[in-house]
């Protein structure tokens, strides 16, 4: 099919048919999205051909496949044809000049959650011609990567600096039709992160986007993609927890992760994105597909995610547990409090001999919420010895609000063990009493009570963010529980 | 004569429609243990709960005062900061929740009510490390979770160390001598007694005179059908275990 397209020179020649606003000096797209869409933010990058002929074939797949609504979740219709899909990095004179413009509310949040002051800046969006330390600390830490053979870059970057391995392993997870926002993300994905850990190299930091510089905007369709090559470990922190000023309603982010023979992979996200005002007016649209495979025996990959953030959030990230002996891990804490709703879980699809995985996923629902666990586990033919573990507790703060489970399971193996445990649990009067017998505030009793619940999974997440986690779940559910 | 510590009047307390206490009065002076006995269903949970502000029950009329202030207006986390110390029955499991977590965070509570400074984290454990040894308790048992898998016993030896380390004015305990075996009655029972000092008062709320062979009370009262029918020395409670409760019914009825 892309024969037939016009070469990149031609294109740019030819100037734009429709839906552009402005030449390709500019910044910004109108709204709409077709093949000159794509041809424009492919050439707006500077990409290769391999890579823009993906993204057309990526377009064409979106084009056939229809937006899934088999998830517990209830929106307005999105309108595809309304969203502007490229737009450049704001120029600094834009957002607030200084802390004293910014939301008092969304400064308190922070100062509740331990940011530092000069972070507070860089998070409200406030005009700041330097990231302070950051920028220090990120050169060391360019430095101490490059040394291991690291590559730790945006992925734009990494399409000029390394396009050989990018054509290598781009969708080699998750294919451009996989599912539908997976299709538009290929299509039209603008940047996000590149992560190639070489061979027996064990990464000497935690690889975190917070220092990933020169990347503050990736805008709502961002495409990770972590390899970790045999024998190989690395542990890879996505996200904040203080919320993110943002103007975009719909984000469909797409992560892949490979893990070779012995390689592992510890991916952990914090997820905080506006969820909309107490009356469910606004907040983000989350639509991600995560995926790692474990392609190689021994290989392990662990996904541990906090989700306090979006209105909407629909998310699976999941294990193809390919190699022999490889491992999945999920663990999942999703708190859902006024109107957000979530549609989350994971999938651990067993192909290899002696597989194993474990679910663990905590959904705390408040107000007028709705958490829906929906996960899958799947034990192909060839998996002997498959096992898996899932556990999923809900627990309720409130009357109005609902929590759901949803489990799929497949065994074509009769040798697997598939075990399944689920409870739904009230926030229990008991218990909060006996706290405020012991002299603790109502809040602080909630906040101990849920933090207990979550335990499981915040002791998987790294050290810091643990704290900053727990931190987090006491903002989100403040006056959940009257 | 100075004011007592609790001074209970006219109490009357209902959950719906039922009045489970009608009209109580007692007066519990610093420096004093009482002990509140009564057959099953006589209210003694009851006053327990309403005391230390468990919701589910309406107070309809009467007044409690605690260090000359109407505990019963303050909010239950309040009670606990002035010092009221209630020993549940049935302590709930915190599933995740560390004891040392909760014990400091209530200690600090307590201690930020008073202007005082929060502890840190070196003088709590070994504040907490001495009353676990007088409650024969294992190390390992900081960082279990609140009652979580405890034996009924363990349970009732956690919430007297929670007593010792609080160190409350007033400390009501809800039976905790049942479920106890002779060896578990007596730590409990020393630790009670570690308590006991010219300003601070215990009411021990008990079917049984064992607990009171350990912890000799100065008042015993008998409760029943939401009302103190009896009040005497620490012989009533010897004339309890050898009568029971049946003479005093008729009497009261």
């Amino acid at each position: 099919m892309s024969t037939q397209d016009p070469s990149l020179d031609a294109l740019l020649a030819r100037g734009y048919q429709h839906g552009f606003v402005t030449d390709i000096e500019s910044d910004t797209v109108a709204p709409g999205l077709d093949r000159d869409t794509v041809r424009f933010i492919s050439a707006k990058k500077g990409e290769p051909q391999f890579l823009l002929d993906w993204r057309l074939q990526a377009l064409d797949r979106w084009y056939e496949m229809k937006e899934p609504h088999w998830a517990k979740l209830q929106y307005k219709p999105i309108d595809y044809q309304d969203i502007s899909y490229y737009s450049a990095p704001k120029a600094k004179t834009d957002g607030p000049k200084s802390l004293a413009d910014v939301d008092p509310k969304l400064l308190a949040t922070y100062e509740k959650l331990g940011v530092p002051l000069h972070e507070r800046a860089r998070l409200a969006g406030v005009a700041v011609d330097a990231v302070f330390d950051s920028v220090s600390v990120a050169t060391t830490f360019k430095d101490r990567l490059s040394a291991a053979g690291v590559i730790f870059c945006p992925f734009s970057e990494a399409v000029h600096n390394h396009p050989e391995l990018i054509e290598r392993w781009l969708g080699t997870v998750v294919p451009y039709g996989d599912n539908y926002y997976a299709a538009l993300n290929s299509a039209v994905f603008t940047d996000g992160s590149f992560v190639y850990i070489p061979k027996g190299v064990r990464c000497p930091m935690e690889l975190s986007t917070y220092f990933r510089i020169n990347a503050a905007k990736t805008g709502q369709f961002e495409r990770t993609l972590i390899v970790a090559d045999e024998g190989s470990h690395v542990s890879y922190l996505e996200g904040c927890t203080a919320p993110m000023r943002d103007e975009n309603q719909l984000h469909a982010a797409v992560v892949e992760l490979l893990a070779l023979d012995d390689a592992q992979i510890k991916y952990s996200t914090v997820q905080n994105w506006y969820p909309g005002d107490e009356n469910g007016v606004g907040g983000i649209y989350n639509f991600v597909t995560k995926r790692g495979e474990c392609r190689g025996r021994n290989s392990r990959i662990s996904w541990t995610q906090v989700e306090t953030g979006s209105a909407i959030t629909w998310k699976y990230p999941s294990c193809v547990l390919r190699g022999e002996n490889s491992v999945g891990e999920f663990y999942s804490v999703a708190v859902t409090a006024n109107y957000q709703q979530a549609d989350t879980g994971t999938k651990m699809i067993h192909i290899g001999a002696n597989t194993r995985s474990t679910i663990v996923s905590k959904g705390i629902s408040a107000g007028h919420a709705q958490n829906t666990y929906r996960g899958q586990v799947s034990v192909m033919p060839g998996a002997h010895g498959a096992r898996n573990f899932t556990q999923c507790d809900s627990l309720l703060l409130g009357g109005q609000c609902g929590a759901h489970t949803v489990p799929y399971i497949e065994v074509k193996n009769p040798q697997a063990t598939v075990e399944h445990e689920a409870s739904t649990s009230r926030i229990s009067e008991e218990q909060l009493f006996y706290c405020l017998q012991r002299g603790l505030s109502q809040e602080d009793a909630i906040n101990l009570i849920v933090g207990g619940f979550c335990k499981t999974v915040f002791r998987e997440l790294p050290m810091e963010f643990a704290v900053e986690a727990q931190n987090l779940l006491a903002v989100s559910l403040e006056g959940a529980v009257g | 004569m100075t004011t007592p510590l609790l001074s209970i009047r006219d109490l009357r307390v209902r959950i719906g429609d039922r009045e489970v206490l009608q009209g109580i009065n007692l007066d519990v002076p610093a420096g004093q243990v009482h002990a509140i006995m009564g057959p099953n269903g006589s209210g003694k949970s009851s006053l327990s709960h309403v005391l230390a502000g468990k919701p589910g029950y309406t107070v309809t009329g009467g007044s409690v005062l605690f260090k000359g202030q109407d505990l019963l207006a303050l909010p239950a986390e309040e009670r606990a900061r002035e010092g009221m110390f209630l020993g549940f029955q049935y302590p709930v499991e915190i599933p995740g929740v560390n004891n040392a977590y909760l014990l400091r965070a209530a200690l600090n509570a307590a201690r930020r009510h008073r202007s005082e400074p929060e502890v840190d984290a070196f003088d709590f454990l070994a504040l907490v490390k001495s009353r676990m040894q007088l409650m024969r308790m294992d190390e390992s048992f900081l960082s279990r979770g609140v009652n979580e898998g405890f034996s009924g016993g363990e349970k009732k030896r956690n919430e007297i160390l929670q007593m010792l380390v609080l160190e409350p004015s007033l400390a009501v305990l809800d039976e905790t001598d049942s479920g106890l075996d002779i060896d578990a009655l007596k730590v409990v029972a020393a630790g009670i007694q570690t308590l006991r000092a010219p300003d601070r008062a215990i009411v021990l709320v008990t079917h049984y005179q064992r607990l009171l062979d350990h912890v000799a009370p100065d008042q015993v009262h008998v409760l029943a059908r939401g009302r103190i029918i009896k009040s005497g020395g620490p012989e009533l409670a010897l004339e309890l275990e050898r009568r029971g409760y049946d003479w005093l019914l008729d009497d009261a009825a």
